[in-house]
């Protein structure tokens, strides 16, 4: 064993050699320096009563372990344009995925199992899409064509998923820049994935045939606060009509990263706006790296056309080791990559080397749990040293190479070593276009081979859908108050920032915009009221509150000539208790009906008592305790700067 | 007829012409309703005059109305030429002989990208490029008899079917598949089981619900089944082979007279009536269910019987039937009607006259049952013996398709009324059977609770 060579340092050294800075200490230059670019593929459910191409209802989800049904399916690659097959669907064929589907009787008809053609597409959603798509801007389009993706990885039944651009281009403004859309769709949701173990994938269809649509960005954003920031502007624009679905999974990203020298990376599925700027951050230096490790192979290797593995079957009675690997009747295989000293270990990302890009793939392609591999350059590889010892006689290793081992059943072992020397073979090349799985601490996983452009195909089971030129005009007519305004009509009104986004996310402004109008309260009170006290409240006492009820609150406030102080009071209570009436709030706050002149006759004994007994020199203290005793039977009734200068008056005399 | 070129026609095409734009043009449209760049694909025939179809960069397509276009403006040309790719089926010792008959229907395709149109796969280099595994089960060749769509199958094709069947015998072939589509499977089952008796080789047929451009078509798995049954399995009889559950789990073979399409668009769409199956196959072998059948053997002493009387129809009974119907029957000319009757096979008084006008005419009339499952039974009241006294031969329990096909090739071969009946109410192959299984008709009902938990249990 190569004793000499440390994998911990090496890993730091080539961590400097690409460069990584730190997140928080980057700036728009190092993302300039990066040829950082990014666009954006934003998923949003619309909120209908039934699915897109059958009448089952949306929104009910099932526990993953309560179901009424299972149906066993299996993906074949069908033959694309040039009668090869694709990218992804040879990758999903090499697994040899079962694919099991969960169904649910209220939740999934003929159509879920693939064993309908699909219904007349639903109108509610296609007027919502072309609502969302107005708002863009964009060019709506003359006939809607429904067509096929192909997806093999069995999250839709039928290996496609329906989708239909309904229109293209269009552009949202950003603080300092427009961003321009390539296009908006309206598409069938997949289903939810239970598990992925082995050779066995398990999904519910709960979520199958949910109406969803995708805004695609052109890749103009240029640092990950762009992209943050113009995932949060769609997503306010699409809430703003009121008519998408909220709450977890009704909104999902696609985020496409790529640097100079690099290629576009779709990192999927992205459940929070907020993980996206680290996210991207890491792709860009992922892809960094790559390219280092791309020069640094083709340095040393001259052939690289010619650069194969060498591979070893292991006796494991020969191996005396405890190996890591789960599962029974393993084989077990050395593999040598001839060349590859000092890749293996290569930084790629925050805690994470070349030889993890390996791992992934062979847990994905090859079904092979993690730990699937140990390598020569493990940091811990002391602890399997006779194993090492073994493998470096049986391989002739030599100084230059890295070796790998692993183990999985017998059928899996072809497809395994396929999926290593392919890897390896990939980073002469530099990047290979993959997609891949975020995760909350910024780093990214191997999830599929990104497909090509020709897994599109016009669906043969349904007709054209002409949009005509009158639905259009009734849409357009009831548009709600564009995105831009808003953002300018809090900012005329004074809001705090930090109020907009949930004012914004919560599609909130059409109720504060009534009432403020209604009641003519001012705009400030109102929105901090929403955003700072009831999202204070609710948060703190785990409780909803339906924002459709604070109209009426202020509508009772304004007949029974209460000031709106008094709000905050109420609205605590009605919090913890939804179901209570006005009434019965103020009884319990022991709220009494009092005149200013009453009010106001109080005060000369409470200045009397306070200036007697305590001998107060400080005038403030002694108003403060006088507003005390009045505080509470002045709220609502009397304008509480009315009754402090009256103290004062009194006081002062 | 209008003119289209491509499938454009009327306002579109004019549009076309007027910009001097082509079909497979990379074009820019410019419109009230904005820019659109993409290729000009062509239309489907029955699709609106009024919009032209474009392929956009991403893909995906999207039509654009003429009466919004300002402008049109040729950017490029390039049409498409598809074509399957094409791999040499091997050869492998030792593995059976079988034979693929090509009707027309797809078995294995893709889709063009760009247009939508289905290109079939047929010869072997094909298929083995579609469906791999078929050269792990047989040696496999392939024929295109005709190319028809299922809906268009008739006599012409049963017989020339069964006389390819006889001459693939004569050759020495040890399996026998039919590709076909599966609106009719059924009726060209119970004709090629009446055309080639005493068969020493296995014939199936078989399809596919979902097209094989699909991932999850079951196109796939069929052939692979079929070219088991074909091939390795012991059942020498006309046999359908199609999904037994909606599952990727295993096929059921069905006998030829007693198979029918039961969903319109189920995977698990055949279903043996009247009967069981008369077994699985999944690509490890066939596994028997019924015990009695036709046995494999070396010989080719197959009896091929290719004859078809096309003046045959069936008659869908309904309440307030009118007489009129059979009389224009027996007007043109028909030979012989298949009545589905009601309940255990009775029609109302109303047509008594007709019928009896129709047996004077010498019509051989025969009489099945709407509900598929069960027995014509014309003895329990008097409107089935009145019926009968009239010249309508009970069926037994032959199925109103197979009666059809049967009563067509009977007379085919002879017109004398006797003789039909004779030849009619003796079974060929299982089309009348002795008894019926108390478990053969099983169709479940969904709710109900020890349903429900067989369901929950067993893959759908």
């Amino acid at each position: 064993m190569d004793s000499e060579y440390n994998a911990v340092q090496n890993f730091e050294r080539t961590r400097q050699e690409v460069g990584y800075t730190p997140f928080s200490e980057a700036t728009r230059a190092t993302y300039t320096g990066l040829g950082f670019k990014s666009g954006l593929e934003i998923h949003q459910q619309l909120r209908t009563r039934e699915k897109l191409f059958c009448r089952c209802p949306v929104g009910v989800y099932q526990e993953f372990d309560d179901y009424d049904a299972e149906l066993v399916r299996h993906m074949r690659p069908t033959l694309s344009e040039l009668g090869e097959y694709d990218g992804t669907a040879l990758m999903e064929f090499r697994t040899r995925k079962e694919i099991i589907y969960r169904l649910k009787n209220q939740t999934a008809c003929t159509y879920e199992v693939d064993d309908t053609p699909p219904f007349p597409l639903n109108r509610q959603a296609l007027e919502i899409a072309m609502e969302i798509s107005l708002l863009l801007k964009q060019y709506i389009v003359g006939e809607v064509h429904i067509t096929r993706k192909q997806y093999l990885d069995g999250s839709i039944p039928t290996g496609f998923q329906r989708t239909a651009i309904i229109g293209i281009e269009g552009e949202i403004p950003l603080s300092g820049k427009n961003i321009r859309l390539i296009q908006l769709s309206l598409e069938e949701d997949s289903c939810r994935e239970v598990s992925d173990i082995g050779h066995r994938r398990i999904y519910a269809t709960d979520r199958l045939g949910m109406p969803l649509i995708e805004m695609v960005t052109y890749p103009e954003m240029l640092t990950p606060q762009e992209v943050a920031e113009a995932a949060h502007y769609l997503r306010f624009l699409a809430r703003s009509t009121g008519k998408v679905r909220t709450g977890i999974g009704a909104a999902r990203e696609d985020v496409n990263v790529s640097v100079t020298g690099g290629t576009r990376i779709e990192i999927k599925g992205v459940a929070h706006i907020s993980w996206i700027p680290l996210l991207t951050h890491i792709e860009a230096y992922r892809q960094k790296s790559l390219l280092v490790i791309k020069d640094r192979l083709n340095q040393k290797i001259l052939k690289p056309d010619s650069w194969r593995v060498i591979t070893k079957q292991l006796k494991l009675e020969d191996v005396r080791t405890t190996l890591p690997f789960p599962g029974a009747d393993l084989q077990l295989v050395a593999v040598l990559l001839p060349g590859f000293k000092g890749i293996l270990s290569h930084f790629t990302q925050p805690g994470r080397d070349f030889a993890s890009e390996i791992s992934d793939r062979l847990k994905v392609i090859a079904c092979l749990e993690k730990p699937n591999l140990l390598h020569s350059e493990m940091p811990d590889i002391v602890e399997f040293a006779a194993l090492a010892k073994l493998i470096e006689t049986e391989l002739d290793f030599g100084k230059h190479d890295a070796w790998i081992c692993f183990a999985g059943p017998e059928a899996d072992i072809a497809t395994g070593i396929e999926t290593i020397e392919e890897r390896c073979q990939m980073a002469f090349a530099g990047i290979p276009r993959e997609t891949r799985k975020g995760l909350e601490n910024g780093t990214t996983l191997f999830e599929r081979v990104l497909p090509g452009a020709d897994r599109m195909y016009p669906d043969t089971d349904s007709a054209p859908i002409p949009v005509a030129e009158e639905l259009i005009v009734k849409l357009r007519s009831q548009l709600p108050v564009e995105l831009p305004v808003r953002l300018e009509q809090l900012s005329k009104w004074s809001v705090p920032e930090d109020c907009w986004t949930y004012l914004l996310r919560n599609n909130l402004m059409p109720i504060a915009e009534k009432i403020i109008e209604d009641f003519e309260v001012e705009a400030r009170f109102v929105c901090t009221l929403i955003a700072h006290y009831i999202k204070g409240k609710v948060r703190l006492n785990k409780k909803s509150y339906n924002f459709n009820n604070l109209y009426s609150l202020f509508s009772f406030l304004q007949e029974h000539d209460i000031r709106w102080e008094l709000i905050k009071e109420m609205l605590s209570i009605i919090i913890e208790h939804p179901k209570i009436d006005y009434q019965s709030v103020l009884n319990l706050l022991n709220w009494k009906q009092e005149k200013a002149e009453d009010l106001f006759r109080k005060i000369p004994y409470f200045t009397e008592s306070v200036l007697k007994n305590c001998q107060m020199k400080c005038d403030h203290k002694a108003i403060s305790w006088v507003m005390g005793k009045l505080r509470n039977q002045a709220l609502g009734n009397v304008k509480m700067e009315l009754v402090q200068a009256k103290i004062k008056e009194l006081v002062e005399q | 007829m209008t003119e289209s070129i491509q499938g454009y026609k009327g306002e579109a095409l004019a549009t076309i012409k007027k910009y001097n734009v082509r079909v497979w043009s990379d074009t820019l449209i410019k419109s009230s309703r904005g820019e659109f760049k993409g290729i000009i694909l062509p239309r489907s025939e029955n699709d609106d005059t009024t919009h032209i179809v474009l392929k956009l960069a991403t893909g995906y397509n999207v039509g654009v109305d003429v009466h919004t276009i300002t402008e049109m403006t040729e950017l490029g040309y390039k049409e498409a030429h598809y074509k399957i790719p094409e791999k040499e089926f091997p050869y492998t010792e030792g593995l059976p002989k079988v034979k693929l008959l090509g009707t027309g229907g797809t078995i294995a395709s893709r889709l063009d990208y760009r247009t939508g149109a289905v290109i079939p796969a047929f010869s072997p280099g094909e298929l083995y490029g579609a469906v791999p595994e078929l050269a792990d089960i047989c040696n496999l060749d392939t024929e295109k008899v005709f190319a028809v769509f299922s809906e268009n199958m008739g006599p012409s094709q049963y017989k020339k079917l069964a006389i390819t069947i006889g001459e693939e015998i004569e050759k020495g072939t040890q399996g026998i598949i039919i590709g076909h589509g599966t609106d009719t499977l059924h009726h060209t089952a119970a004709a090629l089981t009446f055309m080639c008796q005493n068969l020493p080789i296995p014939v199936v047929l078989v399809g596919s619900q979902r097209s094989s451009d699909r991932p999850s078509s079951d196109a796939a798995l069929n052939l692979m089944h079929a070219a088991t049954a074909a091939g390795h399995g012991d059942i020498a009889e006309v046999m359908v082979c199609m999904f037994g559950p909606t599952s990727d789990e295993y096929g059921l073979l069905h006998r030829g007279t007693r198979v029918r399409k039961m969903h319109s668009s189920y995977r698990s769409t055949f279903r043996t009536i009247g009967d069981v199956p008369l077994g699985t196959v999944t690509r490890a072998g066939v596994t028997h269910i019924h015990s009695v059948f036709n046995k494999r053997r070396n010989d080719h002493n197959v009896k091929i019987l290719p004859y078809f009387e096309e003046k045959v129809a069936i008659v869908y009974y309904y309440p307030n039937m009118q007489p009129d119907i059979f009389d224009s029957l027996v007007a043109n000319g028909y030979k012989g009607i298949v009545i589905a009757g009601t309940g255990l096979g009775h029609v109302n008084k109303l047509i008594y006259p007709a019928i009896k006008r129709a047996a004077a005419a010498g019509v051989a009339i025969y009489m099945t049952v709407q509900t598929l499952w069960g027995y014509v039974h014309m003895f329990v009241y008097d409107t089935g013996r009145d019926l009968m006294s009239m010249g309508i031969v009970p069926a037994e329990n032959m199925l109103p398709e197979v009666a059809y096909i049967k009563l067509g090739w009977v007379l085919g071969q002879t017109s004398d009324l006797e003789k039909v009946k004779e030849m009619m109410l003796t079974p060929v192959s299982g089309e009348i059977t002795r008894g019926e299984p108390y478990n053969g008709y099983l169709i479940y009902q969904g709710g109900i609770p020890e349903v429900e938990e067989f369901i929950r249990r067993v893959h759908k």
